[in-house]
């Protein structure tokens, strides 16, 4: 039941159309028993009305292993439904080994409708990366996250960190931003850049590039983060206020790229750098799939309508 | 600048603290003015440290009450705020310089950052701004500003403590605490620091309680003093007078110990 | 001509397979059955069983097999079996005071009442490859000679006083009431830790806690870091009931038995001005045959109490957020294996601003030529 417009059919398809007979029965919906769910959601409804707090949770041990994705996993459990249709991305890319295997365990598990559409889907789970595509207020973004406490590297015990989120005492991050400015002349962190939300707490938002950072700010969509190992949960509800840390006059900024994608041409998407031969020769693609794949389309049907009126003309 | 004589900064009622049986501070009493240095002077084991502990809210007493004037308000009971208030306080309107410079500095971050994080912590966001208050600062305690990005490790014992004396300072506190600022020093270097300490104290106007075991520090520092001994207050006054005219037998038997060069 | 990367899935099946193949080796020998590895690997089932938190044998046993020897990855699959399973209620503390004993020993005294009993252990043998065992047992008999010492009690009922019980008629030995209304302990399989943790808290992570972590957190307290003087009080394994209070009924049943290894490490304490000297405690108890980890625990449990008994902390065993964080085999396999997965697109940014400080030195903003206009 894969729902993919694109001509590509993977061999992930067909391998996906014989494993999608009814959910296993050995199996509670999504895996999870109604109680855990149940403490799950409360969780997330008090990560909501809190954004940015993190809000502990009985993490339960999943069938993959702490530190990759069971936090993320167990939020998508909680709230997916029937009637969903879900994505699961992996460095922006569906077809990658994580993605591929955390969509099995749904599709064994609850038998829902998946897709690679980022536009098609109501749950979308990710790694790492948010979809270039801008998502609606009809969807869900559930990041896996790895380690929720943005100053832990600073701070690393726990109950010194509760306390300066408690007091909003963040004088240590900027500390932290100070000295890299001092030290390399510009802020030194690149991913799960830490970022204030709702005015109020300070929030790290999972490692996803910081070009990634500014859709989360007025995003429609409700975007809730899972922390396994960690035991934490929390939330930005949508049009929300979410400010990347920086100084008046060293203020945050995104990458950017020379090069546009090679197989769609775009220069506003993240990219992955390939290294195609022996001689260490590179090209950029997009790291979002979904979105590469679409705007090759896009490409081809602008040039197909170009050349059909070209011919009209003549 | 004049002493205010309207209500004092800081005053502590009655304070009692025990560990197990050992009573470590017994009825403990004291008034500070604004811009007024008070020595607390006294052996290892006079309850000083103790009483230091209790006034900065480190410690709570067993019994008794520590005042402080608030900046826009009255004599409030520190130990009647919340936690939060606290915090709050020791980060703008106090100061506290540890013995031992290592427990008041960030040692592995860099002077600038010691000194810019208080004010990055009240919200001040422009780096050009807080770089340019910590080589303020840097420049006031004699510290060469070209030092801005080093780590405190890499300076010595008395740099050290001018850093943790910055870092304090830039939120213009109007109450310090020091314990033994300069003990572990060279001397030479204890006498330099005096001296700065002396010449902020009297410029900004700061009230200051400093604990030390060292009558000297106490003579060129502070105005009054308060001496004591197994937790007791038994002697206090005007530097001067309780040095040159000490009634308790114990002052007489601490002033006539000093060395005499 | 640059092609996307595809096939994920195809080679996930794939790398199944393989697995399965791996599990299975040479398919001419003899496949293992879930009962020679209950009885012939009996330790790495009470492992298994102990940090999985399931006492169950042949589910142990499974796992074992499943994960081809590996026991970390055998707890795994125990303990996400456990995570989905309704709960039936709670038992009765059980009593290792009426334990049917199969090995009981005390390093304090030379002998004591019910008499330092042997058991089966590794103690006293030597550690000689035995290449009898080579062959199987049948082939094997005549060649092997095996030496037990020791005796089992008597009589099943004779019931073995504590060491602590008896250290306590002096009132030399510090101890514990429970609390009053005895509620009901935090579970750790339910919510998450949260700092300070209580004794229990702690005593429940710590027994669900990676055997190799806890045992090296406890050699650190023998070789200075942290010192509590530890001598075993004693050192229990037998079997105990299990009783239920079913609501229906009001009074306890038994549900059955299971094995356990209890371990109650005696320590000094120095006593204070109001308290006289008395001997404090560490505990460890774990599931099957398990002294190492049993014995682990309880020194680890003495060294998280410093701050409680007025001790200074000053080594990782002694601070309870190092400890109860890094415990749990699973979370810290997981997290450490995690670095398998793809990080490219964190990689990338890195690679970025790498690149971009190699090809412009920083210039550090130092404002020395400013200052000295500032102050001329």
């Amino acid at each position: 039941m894969l729902k993919d417009n694109t001509s590509d059919v993977t061999v992930g398809e067909a391998v996906a159309s014989h494993e999608n007979q009814a959910v296993d029965q050995h199996f509670n919906f999504a895996y999870l028993d109604e109680r855990t769910k149940r403490m799950i959601r409360r969780a997330i409804l008090k990560a909501v009305a809190i954004p940015g707090y993190q809000v502990p949770f009985g993490s339960r041990e999943m069938p993959l292993p702490y530190g990759w994705g069971t936090g993320g996993i167990q939020v998508t459990a909680s709230v997916i439904g029937p009637h969903d249709i879900l994505k699961v991305i992996d460095q922006g890319s569906d077809d990658t080994v994580n993605a591929v295997n955390i969509r099995r365990f749904f599709q064994r598990t609850t038998n829902v409708e998946i897709t690679t559409q980022t536009q098609a889907a109501t749950l979308i789970q990710t790694r790492h990366r948010i979809p270039e595509m801008a998502l609606t207020e009809d969807q869900i973004i559930i990041y896996q996250v790895p380690v929720p406490e943005p100053m832990q590297r600073l701070e690393p015990r726990e109950r010194e960190t509760r306390s300066l989120h408690g007091l909003a005492e963040y004088g240590l991050m900027h500390v932290k931003l100070y000295e890299d400015i001092a030290r390399y002349g510009h802020i030194a962190t690149t991913y799960d850049y830490p970022v204030l939300v709702n005015h109020r707490y300070v929030m790290a938002p999972s490692p996803i590039p910081k070009f990634d950072n500014p859709k989360m700010h007025m995003n429609p969509a409700l975007q809730l983060f899972g922390a396994g190992r960690e035991k934490r949960i929390y939330a930005v509800p949508p049009y929300t206020s979410v400010e990347s840390l920086g100084f008046e006059d060293y203020p945050f900024e995104i990458q950017r790229w020379d090069a546009p994608c090679e197989l769609c041409g775009s220069r506003d998407s993240f990219l992955d750098e390939v290294i195609t031969d022996d001689q260490g020769g590179r090209i950029f693609v997009c790291s979002d799939s979904n979105y590469c794949e679409t705007q090759q389309n896009t490409v081809e049907q602008t040039a197909v309508t170009a050349a059909q009126s070209v011919l009209k003309d003549v | 600048m004049p002493v205010d004589k309207q209500s004092p900064i800081l005053r502590a009622t009655g304070l009692n603290k025990s560990y197990g049986d050992r009573a470590a501070l017994i009825d403990a009493s004291f008034e500070l003015w604004p811009g007024e240095v008070l020595a607390i002077v006294g052996e290892s084991g006079s309850g000083k440290t103790t009483l230091l502990n209790a006034l900065a809210a480190r410690d709570q007493p067993d019994s008794g009450s520590v005042e402080f004037h608030l900046k826009d308000g009255a004599l409030t009971d520190i130990f009647k705020m919340t936690e939060a208030q606290r915090r709050l306080l020791a980060r703008t309107d106090w100061g506290f310089v540890h013995q031992n410079s290592a427990d008041g500095l960030r040692m592995e971050v860099s002077a600038g950052a010691n000194v810019g994080e208080r004010l990055m912590a009240l919200g001040e966001r422009h780096y050009g701004k807080i770089r340019a208050t910590a080589c303020d600062w840097l420049a006031r305690v004699e510290i060469d500003p070209a030092r801005i990005d080093d780590l405190p490790r890499h300076f010595s014992g008395g740099m050290r403590q001018r850093l943790q004396i910055a870092r304090n300072l830039v939120t213009q506190p109007r109450l310090v605490f020091m314990d033994e600022p300069t003990s572990g020093l060279d001397v030479s270097v204890q006498a330099k620091l005096l001296d700065l300490l002396r010449q902020l104290t009297q410029h900004l106007g700061l009230a200051s309680v400093i604990v030390t075991h060292d009558l000297a520090v106490a003579r060129l520092l502070a105005h009054r003093m308060i001496v004591m001994r197994r937790g007791r207050i038994v002697e206090t006054g005007l530097t001067d007078q309780v040095l040159d005219d000490p009634q308790h037998s114990y002052t007489q038997l601490l002033v006539s110990s000093v060395l005499q060069p | 001509m640059y092609v996307a990367v595809k096939g994920g899935e195809q080679a996930i099946l794939s790398s199944y397979q393989l697995l399965d193949e791996q599990r299975r080796g040479d398919p001419s020998v003899p496949e293992l059955s879930i009962a020679q590895i209950r009885q012939q690997m009996k330790l790495a089932v009470d492992r298994v069983m102990t940090e999985g938190s399931v006492f169950d044998p042949e589910l142990a046993a499974l796992a074992i097999k499943q994960s081809c020897g590996d026991l970390v990855e055998a707890i795994f699959l125990l303990r996400a079996y456990r995570a989905t399973l309704p709960r039936l209620g709670s038992t009765q503390p059980i009593d290792t005071g009426k334990m049917v004993l199969d090995r009981r020993i005390s390093a304090t005294f030379k002998d004591l009442p019910g008499g330092q009993v042997l058991g089966p252990t590794y103690d006293y043998t030597q550690r000689l490859l035995d290449f009898s065992l080579l062959a199987t047992t049948e082939q094997a008999q005549a060649a092997s000679v095996i030496e037990s010492v020791g005796a089992r009690p008597a009589e099943a009922e004779y019931f073995s006083p504590r060491v602590i019980d008896l250290l306590n008629r002096e009132g030399l030995i510090e101890t514990h009431q429970a609390p009053e209304d005895d509620p009901t302990p935090f579970d750790l399989t339910r919510q998450p830790v949260r700092f300070p943790a209580a004794r229990s808290t702690r005593l429940q992570n710590l027994a669900r806690g990676d055997e190799g972590f806890l045992l090296a957190m406890a050699y650190s307290t023998q070789r200075g870091y942290a010192n509590s003087h530890p001598f075993v009080g004693e050192i229990r394994l037998g079997s105990v009931d299990i009783e239920l209070i079913p609501e229906e009924l009001g009074f306890a049943i038994s549900i059955g038995e299971i094995e356990v290894t209890e371990c109650q490490m005696v320590n000094q304490f120095g006593g204070s001005k109001t308290e006289p000297p008395q001997f404090t405690r560490g505990y460890g108890l774990a599931f099957g045959h398990s002294e190492r980890k049993a014995m682990a625990m309880s020194l680890v449990d003495r060294a998280l109490r410093a701050t409680e008994l007025g001790e200074l902390v000053q080594s990782p065993a002694q601070m309870p957020e190092f400890v109860l964080s890094h415990s749990d085999s699973l979370e810290a396999s997981g997290f450490v294996q995690h670095l398998k997965l793809p990080h490219y697109v964190d990689f990338q940014s890195e690679l970025e601003l790498v690149r971009k400080m190699r090809a412009s030195p920083p210039q550090t903003p130092t404002l020395t030529g400013d200052l000295e206009d500032e102050h001329a």
